[in-house]
């Protein structure tokens, strides 16, 4: 073996499959130019919110010429029962959401099975609906638990006499909107059966699970499924298991015996597959003289469908902020004929943090505090819930070195003081978190007796940059260069494997692939030399994640935004935001830098941009597009820094790193809104921060 | 999307003819409207008669300082060219102000003020919509409202114009060349646009198969010193929530002259005649650029939830003219 | 019809709905230009024109007859890749790369308009004398990432054309 010294775990290596992807080769889901004599396949959403399907009259769509099938509740195929609600596509005439699918139809070309699905006629015994999430919606119910499986509710100590006995209050509702993922290549399958044989084309954060979803869905051996995605346009958690598009395209291909493309349209995504579900936070914080916390209250109402349960975490966060003897969180939902939320981005963390890294800034007014001072003097020693010692926690370093290299140190308190011309401008800050996750996954190495190494598992690279990390990690458990080393991902043959989701790709993926390349090594070494027919070892991690506990294992960090708001029309602009993250080891500078960033910028998005707009009466999101919901343009980042606390954790994990993927997006709106204050001494408690909602409300 | 036949006109005659003689042809110029609504299945043609390779593709300024413009100069090349960019800074910023790069290298000047609304009901077929399908119902009404119009709206519709560049040539007087069955004629931009009233479906004055050639600016002494402020929730490729085109002749502090257009706020590119009246004659002040808007805007008819428009044009255009009597002073 | 893509001339029978950028994808295999929308409001369909860059999904391909097509296939030349390709590598300007194909081919095209004098939303005065980052933000916001690369993407494009005019940028 050609041995290395040189460690490229901590090298800013540039994206392995960077070339294929600015020259054009990369291969997304519906792009494989090997698979011939494809079909397609357009969807036929509901238009009504609830109800049910009386009649489809299919006849004439399917006398129209190169239709070759209309897939309906009455011919589709009987699928096993599923978890997930969502995946029961076409099995009964139940319409339990607008934009649900009730229908699609394949043709031989994309222009004819889109016309033939707008013609469609559909016929609804339509009931009435409820779509309006409230405070005090009568539905409103405790899950048996939040996302994926925390408790609902958390309490200790006497919360309301300690809220009635505290010097300083802090009592006010924030709300968020719905939030949809939208990542850029819309979800899309290939799906092609080769006798009993399918395989699938798709893009999705987690090959392994979608295998194993689809195949107990159709009744199938996972052997006979194979699910293959390269490269994924994105996902945001949205792909984090297979959507109705994946199941229509099963049907769809078994049905007319040829592969089928089914690339959803943009309009569908805001229906089908998942959105960040609207809350209703209540936040309290009682704290001494001082700003010492002697109370937390948190009450999430938030929303799901009658398909199936999605509870947000919203809550978890403000179980492991701060320091206070009397604390309690809670979550209720609403059952509504809305589309399913899903996860999207740090689901919980997200909007949680925007609420109470809020009423945090509100908190440090009202006692006059600088408001890292505040978090400085509630800082937790050990998890405040579960009085576990933390793997490491650097908020305060992340508040403090933030604020450095920002310029907070001179900053003036007082809101509303500061302009530039027409526009007003403040500085914020908020502090940001998330846990360091890890699943078990599988993963194979195999040395070639040319001295290569290829490193198999069912990784995905959703735009994280994981196939290089990974190559990365793989190089340096075998001690070479990354230039002797292939890693192979996005591959369900490849076995259990953790998704892209939770921020625990790298660290799940990281540890089976540092185990397998390990022992590879070792048995290299101890054998001499590596035969001509190779040698492999295959890893399982479940043992050494079981065996992780005793510690809380969670990212911090700080989030620094200038606001300017324009005298004239509210306009808000954030010229500057930067990013100070505690989250162990970086793997590679270079791509952690351009994710911390993009999660910044979704960030941005959320604070200044993004919701969904619901019509009560027909029970949609009516600006179901990327003109309607806007999601940052170039022109709205003018700089994002992120930077890095060089924070050693041993005990997260074998490769020391906690996961970037999420953090970079929980606090960013809530330091927005805080600047906006600061600007303006307006404090805008619903997201979006939009100008109508800041106009007329300036200091002149 | 509907199947349809396509020809491509070689002369504007045939083109007149051949969308006259069929009730459901259409014209096809850059295509960032129609064929964005043809996959809505709003627009369901059954022949498109391609215009882009007729030659009306040049800018030409007449000897009176007119501004001739051909409705195939793309966005891009018209917001570029000297003429418009020095002389005319208004029509050049609403343009550059509009979408992005890529669809102002598609967008023709027929196009872009023939474009349709954005209200979210018009663009879903499966929403009613009195525009779309008159007699169905409004459903923006009591649903989101929050850009559509607070001037010139009617019960039946109040869908806005989403236009820029047609908020600056309706401040400018602009006149629109068309071709018609008929023969030639010309109508100033303003009574290109019909307000809604019981039949938001009649959105111009266009009858069927007339075919826009071009426009013509006529001059203004001062276009120079002129304006365009685009408010609009993202800071770039997106639609108005509100603008405001200007021009300003002001001498010793006193307002000789004015023009005054507002954008994303009705249901036409709403020149503000009530505005300019009653600044005529007035010292140069915030205070009756204030009074100005205010007297424009009483007309407004704002909804649940777009009130904010009404602040925010009187904000927009205190700030404009003055900036503009800033510069002249 | 006929259609010139990347300098080869293609015969083909289509529906007169197909798109430019259907036709690209479902067609000639070129399935470089994303779809990512399909009605001109995210950018990733981006082509060049007769060297001109608009949104593909909004073309027809009729309309194309006899007109010059590059795709982001057609930029790299023979291997070597693109100087706004190589930049995008050089400022890890992408991550899931999906939008990234209409982001190069836009960029190509921005470039060209700059040096055509073309004003932009943001330019006050006279033409400025080099692009800047102020004037780079606006002019590639046709260009929708969700990934959140434009800190990456504005300063590779600066890198290119501070080449192209002989300056270096940090
Ligand atoms: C995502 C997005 C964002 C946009 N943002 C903005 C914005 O911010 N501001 C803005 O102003 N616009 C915006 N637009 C709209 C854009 O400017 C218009 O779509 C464009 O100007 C239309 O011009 P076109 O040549 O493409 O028209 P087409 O789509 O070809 O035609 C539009 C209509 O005009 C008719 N027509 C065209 N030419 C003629 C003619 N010569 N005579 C008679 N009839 C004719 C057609 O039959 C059709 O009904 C945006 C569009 C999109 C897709
Ligand atoms: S405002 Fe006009 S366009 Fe919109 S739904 Fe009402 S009638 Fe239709
Ligand atoms: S796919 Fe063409 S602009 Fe989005
Ligand atoms: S790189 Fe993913 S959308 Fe831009």
């Amino acid at each position: 073996m050609t041995q290395t010294d040189v460690r490229a775990v901590g090298s800013g290596l540039g994206r392995i499959e960077g070339p294929a992807k600015v020259t054009g080769q990369a291969k997304y889901a519906t792009e494989q130019d090997d698979v011939q004599d494809v079909a397609y396949v357009w969807p036929v959403p509901a238009t009504i919110a609830k109800g049910t399907i009386r009649r489809i009259d299919d006849a004439p769509i399917r006398a129209m010429a190169q239709v070759l099938a209309v897939l309906t509740p009455d011919n589709a195929p009987h699928l096993q029962p599923a978890e997930d609600g969502e995946l029961a596509v076409l099995q009964s005439r139940t319409v339990s959401y607008r934009g649900q699918f009730v229908a699609a139809v394949v043709a031989q070309t994309l222009e004819i099975a889109r016309e033939a699905a707008e013609r469609l006629q559909v016929e609804y015994d339509v009931e009435p609906h409820d779509v309006e999430l409230t405070q005090d919606h009568p539905t409103l119910y405790k899950p048996d638990q939040v996302n994926p499986s925390f408790p609902t509710d958390t309490e200790q100590g006497d919360v309301d006499e300690a809220l009635g006995a505290a010097a300083n209050l802090v009592d006010h509702t924030y709300t968020t909107p719905a939030l949809h993922n939208n990542p850029m290549e819309p979800h899309a399958t290939l799906a092609s059966w080769d006798g009993d044989e399918l395989t699938l084309y798709d893009s999705n954060q987690g090959a392994y699970s979608a295998q194993q979803t689809l195949a107990k869905l159709f009744g199938l051996d996972p052997a006979v499924v194979h699910v293959v995605s390269q490269h994924v346009g994105g996902g945001f958690g949205s792909k984090g298991t297979p959507r109705a598009n994946a199941v229509l395209a099963v049907m769809a291909a078994r049905m007319v015996r040829r592969p089928v493309k089914l690339a959803l349209h943009r309009h569908h995504m805001f229906a089908v597959v998942g959105y960040r579900t609207p809350t209703i936070q209540r936040i309290r914080l009682g704290a001494d003289a001082e700003g010492r916390l002697s109370a937390i209250s948190h009450d999430v109402v938030e929303q799901t469908s009658t398909v199936m349960e999605f509870a947000e975490q919203t809550a978890l966060a403000t179980r492991i902020m701060y320091a206070a003897p009397h604390r309690r969180t809670t979550h209720r939902l609403a059952r509504l004929d809305i589309p399913t939320p899903r996860w999207m981005r740090a689901p919980g963390e997200c909007p949680g943090m925007y609420a109470l890294e809020s009423a945090m800034d509100e908190l440090a007014i009202e006692c006059g505090l600088d408001p890292i001072e505040l978090r400085i003097r509630n800082e937790p020693e050990r998890d405040p819930e579960s009085g576990k010692p933390w793997s490491s926690r650097s908020l305060v370093e992340c508040l403090r070195e933030g604020a450095q290299l920002f310029g907070w140190g001179d900053r003036d308190p007082r809101p509303g003081t500061r302009s530039d011309g027409d526009w007003l401008v403040g500085t914020g800050v908020a502090a940001s978190t998330y846990p360091a996750y890890a699943s078990p996954s599988t993963a194979t190495a195999r040395a070639a007796a040319d001295g290569r190494f290829v490193v198999r598992i069912a990784a995905a690279d959703i735009g994280t940059g994981a196939r290089t990390a990974l190559t990365q990690i793989a190089a340096d458990a075998l001690r070479v260069s990354t230039d002797f080393v292939r890693v192979e991902i996005g591959d369900s043959a490849f076995g259990q494997a953790s998704l892209a989701g939770g921020s625990m790709g790298t660290a799940s993926w990281g540890w089976a692939v540092t185990k397998a390349c390990t022992e590879l090594r070792e048995k290299v070494e101890r054998n001499g030399e590596v035969p001509v027919d190779g040698i492999e070892v295959q890893a399982e991690t479940s043992a050494e994640i079981e065996a992780r506990s005793g510690y809380k294992y969670q990212g911090f960090g700080a989030q620094f935004a200038e606001a300017r708001v324009n005298i004239d029309t509210g306009e808000v602009r954030v010229p500057r935001l930067l990013g100070m993250f505690g989250v162990g080891r970086i793997i590679n500078p270079r791509t952690a830098r351009s994710q911390f960033i993009g999660g910044m910028t979704m960030g941005l998005s959320m604070a200044l941009h993004e919701e969904g707009v619901l019509d009560l009466a027909f029970g949609d999101y009516v600006n179901h597009d990327l003109a309607e919901y806007h999601i940052a343009a170039c022109a709205d980042v003018t700089d994002i820094e992120a930077h890095w606390l060089d924070e050693h954790d041993e005990r997260v994990n074998p490769m020391g790193s906690k996961g970037i993927g999420e953090i970079g997006i929980v606090g960013t709106a809530a330091a927005v809104a805080n600047a906006v204050h600061h600007a303006t001494a307006v404090r805008i408690r619903d997201l979006p921060i939009r100008l109508d909602k800041l106009l007329g409300r300036l200091p002149g | 999307m509907r199947p349809f036949q396509f020809v491509r006109a070689d002369d504007a005659a045939t083109a007149v003819q051949t969308v006259t003689a069929n009730p459901k042809a259409k014209f096809l110029a850059g295509g960032t409207n129609l064929v964005d609504l043809m996959k809505l299945g709003v627009e369901r043609p059954d022949l498109l008669v391609d215009l882009t390779r007729l030659p009306f593709d040049s800018v030409d300024v007449e000897a009176d300082g007119t501004v001739r413009i051909g409705t195939n100069v793309r966005n891009s090349d018209l917001a570029a060219h000297p003429a418009v960019r020095n002389g005319l800074p208004l029509l050049s910023q609403a343009l550059l102000a509009g979408a992005s790069g890529q669809l102002r290298n598609m967008a023709t000047v027929g196009g872009n003020l023939l474009q349709r609304t954005r209200c979210v009901y018009f663009q879903d077929v499966t929403k009613p919509c009195n525009k779309r399908q008159p007699g169905s119902g409004c459903p923006a009404r009591q649903g989101d409202h929050r850009n559509l119009a607070i001037l010139g709206a009617s019960e039946a519709c109040i869908a806005t114009h989403p236009s820029d560049m047609a908020v600056a040539l309706a401040a400018l007087d602009a006149r629109v060349a068309v071709s018609g069955p008929d023969g030639d004629r010309e109508t100033p931009l303003a009574e290109l646009h019909a307000l809604p009233g019981e039949h938001p479906e009649q959105e111009t004055t266009l009858r069927h198969g007339e075919l826009i050639t071009g426009i013509a600016v006529p001059p203004l002494a001062y276009a120079e010193r002129s304006a365009y402020r685009k408010v609009r929730d993202r800071a770039s490729y997106a639609f108005a929530v509100a603008s405001v085109a200007a021009a300003l002749d002001v001498e010793d502090g006193v307002v000789r002259d004015v023009r005054l257009a507002f954008g994303a706020v009705a249901p036409k590119p709403w020149r503000a005649h009530a505005a300019e009246d009653a600044l005529r004659g007035r010292p140069a002040t915030a205070a009756s650029f204030r009074a100005a808007a205010e007297a424009e805007l009483a007309a407004a008819e704002p909804l649940r939830d777009n009130a904010f428009k009404v602040p925010l044009i009187t904000n927009v255009v205190v700030r404009t003219l003055s900036d503009l009597a800033g510069e002249t002073s | 019809m006929q259609l010139h893509v990347n300098g080869r001339l293609h015969e083909l029978a289509l529906d007169n709905r197909t798109t430019l950028l259907d036709a690209l994808r479902e067609h000639l295999g070129l399935t470089g230009s994303k779809k990512g929308c399909d009605h001109g409001q995210c950018g990733a369909c981006t082509v060049l024109v007769d060297g001109r860059r608009i949104n593909s999904c909004l073309a027809l391909a009729v309309t194309l007859d006899g007109v010059e097509i590059r795709t982001i296939e057609g930029l790299s030349d023979d291997g070597a890749l693109h100087p706004v390709q190589q930049a995008f590598l050089d400022r890890d300007g992408f991550q899931c790369g999906y939008c990234t194909p209409g982001q190069i081919c836009s960029a190509v095209g921005m470039l060209d308009e700059f040096d055509q004098g073309w004003p932009s939303a943001v330019t006050t005065g006279g033409q400025p004398a080099a692009l800047d980052a102020g004037e780079v933000r606006e002019r590639m916001s046709g260009n929708l990432c969700r990934c959140g690369a434009y800190m990456n993407i504005v300063p590779a494009i600066l890198d290119v054309a501070d080449a192209a005019a002989g300056r270096s940028s940090a």
